[in-house]
C-alpha cells in the first residue's frame, strides 16, 4: 500500500496568472490544483506536457477522453488533467479503466500511472488487458523507483543502482517493460525518455489514435531521490544521460531493450500491428453465434 | 430455480447490466447465468484476472452510468477489500454477492457459514458505512437483491448481499412479477449542468447526485479525502466533513432502513434473534418450544446491516432472554449484547460451519433461558 507522504511537495512553485495564460497547455489542465506536487527536475511534468501535445493534436472530443490513474507520483497526473479523471488505488487503475471502457465504448480511455504501481502490484492486470487487447493506452512513467514513498526499490530498478530498500545496491534482475507489453499482445509499444519530447508527443498522439491496448513507456528522472542516492546530478545530468545514450531503434526486437544502470537506452516505436480488441471479438463471436437476436453491444445505457 | 440463480434473475431485474466475477464455489452459478443471460439482454460480464480486478473493474463501470455488481464467497471477498473501501469513499453505488462458505481462509469451499457477517463491516481499514441483506430463500434472493440494489442507488454505498452456500444452492420456487410490478430505483442523475455541479456536495439528506463519465463535466474522482469538487484536500476539517457525511448518510436513516420479520413476538418472552438460512432452522425449534408452552418470538434480519439496534433496545425491556443462533463462532451476538446493554440475557448458539444448526441445539438454549 502506497504511503501519500510529502516527499513531492517540498516545492511549492507560485505560478502567476500571467504565465498562466501564456502556457499552452493550460487549458487541458485543471488550473485550480496548480502548482502541481513533482519535484523540482522531475520529469511527470514534462510527460503530460507531450500529453497533452498529443491530445491536442489528437482531435478527439475531450468530453469522451478519461484518464485513470494509480497511485504514487505519476498516480497524480489524471488529478491535475481538465478530463473525466480517476484516482483509483494503488496498481488497479487498469481493471478501473477496463469497466468504465466496456460500460461505456465511446469513451477514449486512458491509464497513465507509474512502474511501481503497473508492474510491480499491478502486473497481472498489465498482462491480461494486453492479452484481451482491452482498447486502452497505458502510459507508463518509469523513473526506476517509488517517489511517493521516498526511493524504494521497484521490478524497474537497475541491477546495482542504490534504492532505501536495496541499501546496498539492488541485486535483483528488472523488467523490461517493451518486451512483457510485446508478449503479452499490446497492438503499439514505444519507448521514449522526457528527453525526446517531439517524439513522445507523437507517439502519444499515435496511441490516442490506435484502436487497442497501446504501451508507452515514458522514461523520466526522479532527482529527489533516485539520481541523488545514485550521485546522478539533476535534473538536466540526467536529461544528458537520456541524450547521449539514447539510440533510436525502431521496430527494435523488445527481448533487445532491456535496461541497465546508467546504461544504452533503445527508444523508438517497436510495435505497431492490428489485432481484434476484445469487445470486436465479443460483438463478432455474439454476432455469430446469435445471429439476428444478438444486438452489438455498444454501452447503451437501458435508462438514463 | 435456486438461490444463486435466483440472485442473478433479481440482479437483471433490478436493472444490472455489468458484472465483473471471478469464478469461487459457491458463487459461480451466479456469475455462470449472467454470461448466459445478458447478451440477448444488452450489458456487459467479464469474468477478471482476480477478484482485485473484478471489485474495482466494477467501480469504473458504475461511474460510465451502469448498475454493477460483483460475485464472490469468503477468499474473494478477503481481497476485494480495498475497494470496499473505495467504494465507501468515492460513494460509487454498486452490490457485492458473497455467498458465504466456513472459513478461514480456503475453508470449507463447498458447504455453509454465515462467518462474513463482521467482515463486510469492518473489513476495509478506515471508518465507513454499508448495508447488507441476509436473505433465506431463493426467492428472498430475487426479492431482496432488488432491493439491494435499489439501496446501493438511493444512499450511494457498497450494498452486500449475504447469501450462504445453503441459501445458494438450495431450489425452491420461485415467482417473478411482471416488470411493472417492480420498483425499481434509477440512479439519481443530477440536473445541474457542468460548472454549477460539484461531485461531493449534498443537501440535507447528505446523498450528491450523480453524473457520469462522458456527460462533459469532467469530473474527479479519487480516494484521497476529498472536498465538494472531488478535489484532494487532506487536512483535519476536510477530513471531518466527508467523514460525517459518508457515515451520516446511513448513520441518520438507521431506523428507515430496519427491515425485521417478527413472529409470536407480542407475548414473547424470549426472542430468537436470526438472520439469513439460520431463520429457517430457527422456525422448528421456535414451534417445538411454544407447543411446550413458552412463549417464544422470532425476530429476523432481513438488513444485519446497519444492525437494527433499537428494535432490541426496545424487546430488551420486556423480554427474560434472546437466544442468537448462527453459522458462525459468536459475530452478530455482540451486536445483540451492545443493544441489550445488559438489560436482560442474551444466549449465543455458535456454530463452526459446515452445515446448518439442528433445531434441537437451538431448542436447548431456549430451553435454557427459560430456566
Amino acid at each position: 500500500m502506497s504511503n501519500e507522504s510529502c516527499v513531492a511537495d517540498a516545492c511549492n512553485i507560485e505560478l502567476t496568472p500571467d504565465l498562466a495564460m501564456e502556457n499552452p497547455v493550460m487549458p487541458f489542465l485543471r488550473k485550480e490544483r496548480i502548482p502541481h506536487i513533482w519535484c523540482p527536475g522531475c520529469g511527470i511534468g514534462t510527460t503530460v506536457n507531450c500529453f497533452v501535445r498529443g491530445l491536442e493534436e489528437s482531435g478527439l472530443d475531450l468530453n469522451n477522453v478519461a484518464i485513470v490513474s494509480g497511485i504514487g507520483c505519476t498516480g497524480r497526473v489524471a488529478g491535475y488533467m481538465n478530463l473525466d479523471s480517476f484516482h483509483t488505488t494503488h496498481g488497479r487503475p487498469i481493471p478501473f479503466a477496463t469497466g468504465l471502457k466496456l460500460a461505456n465504448p465511446k469513451l477514449k480511455v486512458v491509464v497513465y500511472s507509474g512502474d511501481g504501481d503497473l508492474f510491480a502490484i499491478g502486473g497481472n492486470h498489465f498482462f491480461h488487458a494486453a492479452r484481451r487487447n482491452m482498447d486502452l493506452m497505458v502510459v507508463c512513467v518509469n523513473n526506476h523507483t517509488y517517489g511517493m514513498t521516498g526511493g524504494q526499490v521497484a521490478p524497474t530498478t537497475p541491477r546495482g543502482a542504490t534504492v532505501s530498500t536495496m541499501p546496498f545496491g539492488n541485486f535483483e534482475d528488472s523488467f523490461n517493460l517493451p518486451f512483457i507489453a510485446d508478449a503479452c499482445g499490446a497492438v503499439y509499444v514505444a519507448r521514449w525518455t522526457v528527453y525526446h519530447v517531439k517524439q513522445l508527443a507523437r507517439a502519444m498522439k499515435e496511441g490516442l489514435a490506435k484502436k487497442g491496448f497501446v504501451f508507452i513507456e515514458a522514461m523520466a528522472p526522479c532527482p529527489t531521490l533516485y539520481s541523488r542516492r545514485n550521485k546522478l546530478g539533476d535534473g538536466v545530468e540526467q536529461l544528458k544521460y537520456f541524450k547521449e545514450k539514447s539510440v533510436v531503434k525502431h521496430g527494435a526486437s523488445t527481448k533487445d531493450v532491456g535496461l541497465t544502470f546508467q546504461g544504452e537506452i533503445v527508444v523508438g516505436k517497436f510495435v505497431d500491428r492490428e489485432r481484434q480488441t476484445w469487445l470486436d471479438s465479443m460483438n463478432e463471436h455474439f454476432t455469430g453465434y446469435f445471429g439476428d437476436k444478438y444486438q452489438r453491444y455498444g454501452g447503451n445505457h437501458v435508462k438514463d | 430455480m435456486d438461490g444463486d440463480h435466483a440472485a442473478c434473475e433479481g440482479a437483471l431485474a433490478a436493472g444490472c447490466r455489468f458484472v465483473a466475477g471471478y469464478p469461487i464455489t459457491p458463487s459461480t452459478e451466479v456469475v455462470e447465468r449472467f454470461a448466459q443471460r445478458i447478451p440477448l439482454i444488452g450489458g456487459m460480464f467479464i469474468q477478471m484476472e482476480d477478484e482485485i480486478a473484478s471489485s474495482i473493474a466494477i467501480l469504473g463501470a458504475a461511474w460510465a452510468g451502469k448498475k454493477v455488481m460483483t460475485v464472490t464467497s469468503g477468499p474473494g471477498l478477503s481481497l476485494m477489500m480495498e475497494h470496499i473501501g473505495y467504494a465507501a469513499i468515492t460513494e460509487t453505488p454498486c452490490v457485492f454477492v458473497d455467498v458465504q462458505r466456513g472459513g478461514p481462509s480456503t475453508g470449507l469451499p463447498t458447504l455453509p457459514a454465515q462467518a462474513d457477517m463482521m467482515q463486510v463491516r469492518w473489513g476495509s481499514h478506515g471508518d465507513y458505512e454499508i448495508i447488507a441483506l441476509s436473505p433465506n430463500s431463493p426467492q428472498e434472493c430475487f426479492d431482496l437483491m432488488i432491493k439491494a440494489f435499489n439501496l446501493a442507488e438511493e444512499y450511494r454505498v457498497p450494498v452486500f448481499f449475504m447469501m450462504d452456500e445453503v441459501v445458494g444452492h438450495m431450489t425452491e420456487r420461485v415467482v417473478i412479477p411482471e416488470a411493472s410490478a417492480i420498483e425499481v430505483m434509477e440512479r439519481r442523475w443530477t440536473s445541474k449542468p457542468p460548472g454549477e455541479y460539484k461531485p461531493y456536495a449534498a443537501d440535507d439528506d447528505m446523498v450528491p447526485e450523480m453524473v457520469k463519465a462522458g456527460d462533459g463535466y469532467r469530473i474527479h474522482i479519487t480516494g484521497l479525502t476529498h472536498d465538494e469538487r472531488g478535489y484532494p484536500a487532506m487536512n483535519p476539517p476536510t477530513q471531518k466533513r466527508m467523514m460525517e457525511r459518508l457515515l451520516g448518510k446511513i448513520r441518520n436513516n438507521r431506523e428507515k432502513l430496519i427491515d425485521v420479520r417478527g413472529e409470536h413476538l407480542e407475548d414473547a418472552e424470549i426472542v430468537v434473534v436470526s438472520f439469513g438460512i439460520t431463520s429457517r432452522v430457527s422456525g422448528p425449534a421456535i414451534e417445538e418450544a411454544r407447543k411446550q408452552g413458552l412463549k417464544v418470538g422470532h425476530l429476523r434480519m432481513v438488513i444485519a446491516w446497519p444492525f437494527p439496534a433499537s428494535v432490541i433496545q426496545q424487546l430488551a425491556l420486556r423480554v427474560k432472554a434472546f437466544v442468537v443462533p448462527e453459522l458462525n463462532m459468536g459475530q452478530m451476538v455482540l451486536e445483540v449484547e451492545r443493544a441489550v446493554a445488559g438489560k436482560t440475557r442474551v444466549i449465543s448458539v455458535p456454530h463452526p460451519g459446515g452445515t446448518v444448526h439442528e433445531p434441537q441445539e437451538i431448542l436447548t438454549k431456549i430451553l435454557e433461558a427459560a430456566r
